[in-house]
This record gives structure tokens, C-alpha cells and sequence, in this order.
């Protein structure tokens, strides 16, 4: 009996299919059409936004809004690098969020580590500590961490970005690695300490090695928070010298108002080698976002 | 191998510096600022002690637009769960599905999410430019040139004209959020679903988002806190104006600190924003576990 049912019940579908087909097509059609536009939508700012850096003013005012170039301008990252100090901006982005994603890295795998593997009787409670740290908002800690800094003579130093970019980017790197330590089985660090290696040797030449893809992970996040990062930046630097890129390019974007080139290549320049690391990581990439949010 | 792994200078070594920094720089400074809030200071001469009154002129009888802000903020939320969410959900789903193109279509959709808020800025300031901006260019050239407006300038238009690059650039998260959450259901409950004669909108909406709820609650609830702490494009694009039309929370926060010198009413603000933060996790959770209840 439910095996007729149970027949009966395909047959139908695929009656059903075969006269849903049509519609089924140009319904697919109609959905990859949509998809098609909405990447438009998502990438023509920005394709837009390299046009216009290599456009100069009469072209933009004449009306040559959207069009391509009659001219290519190069010459306006030249600009952009040389009076708008770009360069200099760009280079303070990479000391600053260089050092902060090498030193973040050490003492997350550190702290991490002990926490994991080690045995002390306040593990649970410093882990639980560093999570916390996941849901406090920047903004809570400006103005102390402002008032901190001018105390010991930090502001307008790297420092004064790489402290706060570290501290902030250790929760969410402990809470990743933690996590991951956690499915890496202890078996090779035992049978080195019984050939009398000790903690930090093992630390130093087993663990950090079969860390690395989680640190790679935690690296991309703390990147694209540092590099990106706003109001630590506009608030605690404001000497030219130490300026970082998204404040640089605010400043750059003050003095040329009216000059579009220049801020266009200013743009450019600032957002090159996140899509270059993009492209090449980009299912990477995605996946260090993605763990992010699945805290719990 | 016990001794080992419970040497405490190890342990100290490995862990204090993390947790010095961390605390110092992180926690410590909530404790202070609830401590600012509570006085009237302007950062130079000493702090005078005042209760509550910086909360009372925050609530009661408030005159500088920080109600208002407030209510931008929650304009803004609604618009992230409401109209930002569902395009991110839309998308996922269609992805999910093994659509010609997927990999290609998610990373596109997600290079927003990855630039520089001073950059979106930036380039929606340019967009949004009256004279010379591509958005009146093609009003204009499609023949709506009545439709043509300073976006940015006109207080009408200032707050929606923000919030716009806002959900723009974070409807690709959401998207791979969502799109993560429905690649881990298992297909072969797609297949008896299909074998089943389940259309694909029974299928999204009787299989596919029940199973992402764990997801979607995690979706809303960045969505909102992410609204009510938005700070950089708006700095970016209006710093709050014009005539105080965009203003949020924390654009009058960083002016009051950083311009106006009122370091205990700004800290305040801060604290609101940080509470207004955990309030509104702590609904959220339990909006979807009522759900999960019934």
C-alpha cells in the first residue's frame, strides 16, 4: 500500500517537472540576471572611483562624469604620493599594522597556549576574562585610553596606534585559537617533553607551527581592523608624520576639496593592497570574518 | 610531564603580558569611564563630582539632539534587520544553491565589507556630489533631473543619504554569514525535501531558515549593536550635520569629548552607548529563545 503511494507520488513529480520547466528556466534566467546586477551595484563605485583618479578636473566638470578618461592622468598618483603624502601615510599603515599583527600574534599564541595546554587553577577564569573582552565597543575606552596616553607622552607616536590595535585584536585572536588548540592532539608534545624538551622549546618548534593557519586567520582579522581602524587613528595621532592612511587620506581629502584626481588616486593607493590580499586570499579571508562571528 | 606543563614562571610568562595589556587597555578603561561620566570635567581643571546629573541632561529636558541621535540609531537598526538582512538572505540563499557562478558572485558581493570606511566615504561623498556626482548625473540623465538634490547638504535628505553606504557595505557579511550557516545543512535533506515536491521557496522558507536560526540570531544582533555604535562613515560623510540631521550617539559623543571639551557629560554618552550594547544583545537572545520556546 505505501509502496504504491510512495509511486504513485514520483510519477506525479515528474509530470509536475516536466511542465514546470519552462517557467523554472526563465525564473533561473530572471535570478542570474539579479545577480549579475547586484555585483554591478557592488563594484561600480569602486571601478568608478578608478576612473576618476585618473581624470583631471576639466574633464569631470566638463561632463565626463562616468565616461573613460580622454586622457589618462597618471600623473595624479604622482600627486597623491608626492605633495599629498601619500606615500608616507601609506608607509605608517604598514609599520603600524605590521607590528601590531607581529606582536598581537606572540602574545595571543602565547597566552592561548598556556591557557590550553597548561595546568593552573585560573585558566577558566583569565579565558573567560579575555572573552569578555569580545563586547566592549571602542568607543567606552576612548577617552581614557586618550587620557593614558597624553600621561605618558604616547600621543603622536606609533605606539600610541599599535597598544590599543594589540589589546583590542587579543580576544578575538585568543577566542580563535583557543578554539583550535583545543582539536590539535597533545600526543607529539608529550613524547617530546619525555625526551627532556622543554616548555618553551616545544612552544617555540611544535606549536607554533601547527598553529600557523589559525594565526593566519587571526592575522587577516587583525589586518583588515588595524588597517581600516578610524577613530583610534583620528584621535590620538595628529602629526602628519605619524599619520596612518584613512586619517591621511581625510586630511589628503581636506586640502585637494575640489580636486578630484589626486583624492581619487589617494583612494586607489589606500585600498590596492587590501583587494591584492583579497584576491589572493580570498576564500581566507572570508573564513577569518566567518569565525569571527561564531562566537557562541 | 605534569611539572612541566604546571611551571608557573612559565605560565606567568606566557600569559601576563596578554592579560596586562589586554586589562589595561581594554577593561580598565569601561571602570574609568563609568567613573568620568559621573563628573562635571572639562579635561583641564579638576573634575567636580556630580552623580547623575550628566544621565538626568542625557534623558530629561535634553537640548543638545541627543534623543534624536539616539533615534537615528534606531532608525538605522531597523533598516539593517529589515532591509539589509533580508537582501544578505536573499543572496545566501541563492548562492547556497549551487547557482552558476557562486564563488565568483560571493566574492564580489563581499569586497565592501573588506575596504576602508574612509574610503566608502570618500567615494559616496563624491557619488552624492551635487554638481558632479554620478547619483545626479543619472537622475538627470534618465530625466528626473526634479529628483536632484544636495544630498549630503540638505538636512531632508542627510540622514537616509548616510545610512545608505552603511547597509550597502556590510549586506556582503551578512551574506557570507548566512551563506555559511546554509552550506552546513546537509543536502540529502534537500534531496527527500525535492523527492518530496518541495518547490525552492518551500525549501528556503520551511527548511533552509529555520535550520540558520543560530545564524540569523547572530546576523540581527551585529546588525543592531553594529548600528548603535556606527560611528566612521558617518563621521566620514556629514560628521552629523547638517544642523545636527545625522546625527548618532557616537558622532555627538567624539564632538562633545574632542570639540566641546565636556569630558564627564561625552563619557556619559559613552556609557550609554556600551549599555544601550548589552540591553540590546541581551533582547535579542531572548526574542529568539521565546521563539525557540513556542
Amino acid at each position: 500500500m505505501t509502496l504504491i503511494k510512495g509511486g504513485g507520488k514520483v510519477n506525479n513529480i515528474n509530470i509536475e517537472k516536466q511542465s514546470n520547466k519552462g517557467s523554472k528556466k526563465i525564473g533561473y534566467y530572471i535570478l542570474e540576471i539579479f545577480l549579475i546586477i547586484w555585483a554591478v551595484i557592488q563594484l561600480y563605485p569602486l571601478f568608478w572611483l578608478f576612473l576618476f583618479s585618473v581624470k583631471d578636473n576639466n574633464e569631470i566638470f566638463g561632463g565626463n562624469i562616468i565616461g573613460f578618461p580622454h586622457i589618462w592622468r597618471w600623473s595624479n598618483y604622482a600627486v597623491a604620493f608626492s605633495s599629498g603624502n601619500v606615500g608616507k601615510y601609506f608607509l605608517n599603515s604598514v609599520i603600524v599594522t605590521g607590528l601590531t599583527i607581529a606582536i598581537s600574534s606572540i602574545l595571543i599564541a602565547a597566552s592561548a597556549y598556556a591557557i590550553v595546554r597548561m595546568k593552573w587553577k585560573y585558566s577558566k577564569l583569565v579565558l573567560t576574562i579575555f572573552l569578555m573582552g569580545l563586547m566592549v565597543p571602542i568607543h567606552a575606552t576612548l577617552l581614557p585610553l586618550f587620557m593614558i596616553l597624553q600621561r605618558l607622552g604616547l600621543l603622536n607616536s606609533y605606539a600610541a596606534l599599535i597598544i590599543p590595535y594589540v589589546a583590542f585584536a587579543i580576544p578575538m585572536g585568543i577566542f580563535i585559537l583557543t578554539g583550535y588548540l583545543n582539536t590539535i592532539p597533545i600526543e607529539l608534545e608529550e613524547s617530546a617533553f619525555l625526551d627532556g624538551c622543554s616548555i618553551y622549546k616545544s612552544f617555540y618548534y611544535i606549536i607554533i607551527p601547527l598553529i600557523m593557519p589559525a594565526l593566519a586567520t587571526i592575522a587577516i582579522f587583525t589586518y583588515l581592523s588595524a588597517w581600516n581602524e578610524l577613530m583610534f587613528a583620528n584621535t590620538f595621532v595628529n602629526d602628519d608624520a605619524i599619520k596612518t592612511l584613512t586619517v591621511g587620506i581625510m586630511s589628503l581629502a581636506g586640502e585637494y576639496q575640489t580636486d578630484w584626481g589626486p583624492i581619487g588616486a589617494g583612494l586607489v593607493i589606500a585600498t590596492v593592497p587590501t583587494v591584492i590580499i583579497y584576491i589572493i586570499f580570498s576564500e581566507q579571508v572570508q573564513k577569518s570574518l566567518v569565525v569571527g562571528a561564531v562566537k557562541g | 610531564m605534569e611539572k612541566i606543563l604546571r611551571d608557573k614562571k612559565a605560565i606567568f610568562l606566557f600569559v601576563f603580558p596578554a592579560f596586562f595589556v589586554f586589562v589595561v587597555i581594554v577593561l580598565l578603561p569601561i571602570v574609568v569611564s563609568i567613573y568620568y561620566s559621573l563628573l562635571d570635567w572639562d579635561g583641564i581643571s579638576k573634575g567636580i563630582f556630580i552623580g547623575l546629573k550628566n544621565y538626568k541632561d542625557l534623558f530629561i529636558r535634553n537640548t543638545d539632539g541627543f534623543i534624536l541621535a539616539v533615534r537615528n540609531s534606531f532608525i538605522l537598526a531597523l533598516l539593517s534587520v529589515f532591509i539589509q538582512l533580508p537582501i544578505s538572505l536573499f543572496l545566501a540563499l541563492v548562492l547556497s544553491r549551487e547557482v552558476k557562478g557562486e564563488k565568483f558572485y560571493r566574492t564580489v558581493y563581499f569586497i565592501p565589507v573588506i575596504l576602508s570606511t574612509v574610503v566608502i566615504g570618500q567615494l559616496w561623498m563624491k557619488i552624492y556630489n551635487p554638481d558632479y556626482g554620478l547619483l545626479n548625473f543619472l537622475l538627470t540623465k534618465i530625466g528626473l533631473q526634479s529628483l536632484t538634490n544636495q544630498w549630503l547638504g540638505n538636512p531632508k535628505t542627510a540622514l537616509m543619504a548616510v545610512f545608505v553606504p552603511i547597509v550597502w557595505q556590510y549586506i556582503g557579511y551578512h551574506m557570507l554569514l548566512m551563506y555559511t550557516s546554509a552550506k552546513s545543512i546537509p543536502t540529502d535533506i534537500y534531496e527527500a525535501a525535492k523527492i518530496d515536491g518541495a518547490t525552492e521557496s518551500q525549501i528556503a522558507f520551511k527548511i533552509t531558515i529555520p535550520l540558520m536560526k543560530p545564524m540569523l540570531k547572530v546576523c540581527v544582533t551585529f546588525a543592531v549593536i553594529g548600528s548603535f555604535k556606527t560611528f566612521d562613515l558617518i563621521y566620514v560623510l556629514t560628521n552629523g550635520g547638517p544642523l545636527h540631521a545625522s546625527e548618532v550617539p557616537s558622532t555627538l559623543m567624539y564632538n562633545m569629548i574632542f570639540f566641546r571639551y565636556r569630558y564627564g557629560y561625552g563619557s556619559a554618552m559613552a556609557v550609554f552607548i556600551v549599555a544601550e550594547a548589552l540591553i540590546g544583545t541581551l533582547i535579542i537572545q531572548k526574542l529568539f529563545a521565546n521563539d525557540d520556546a513556542n
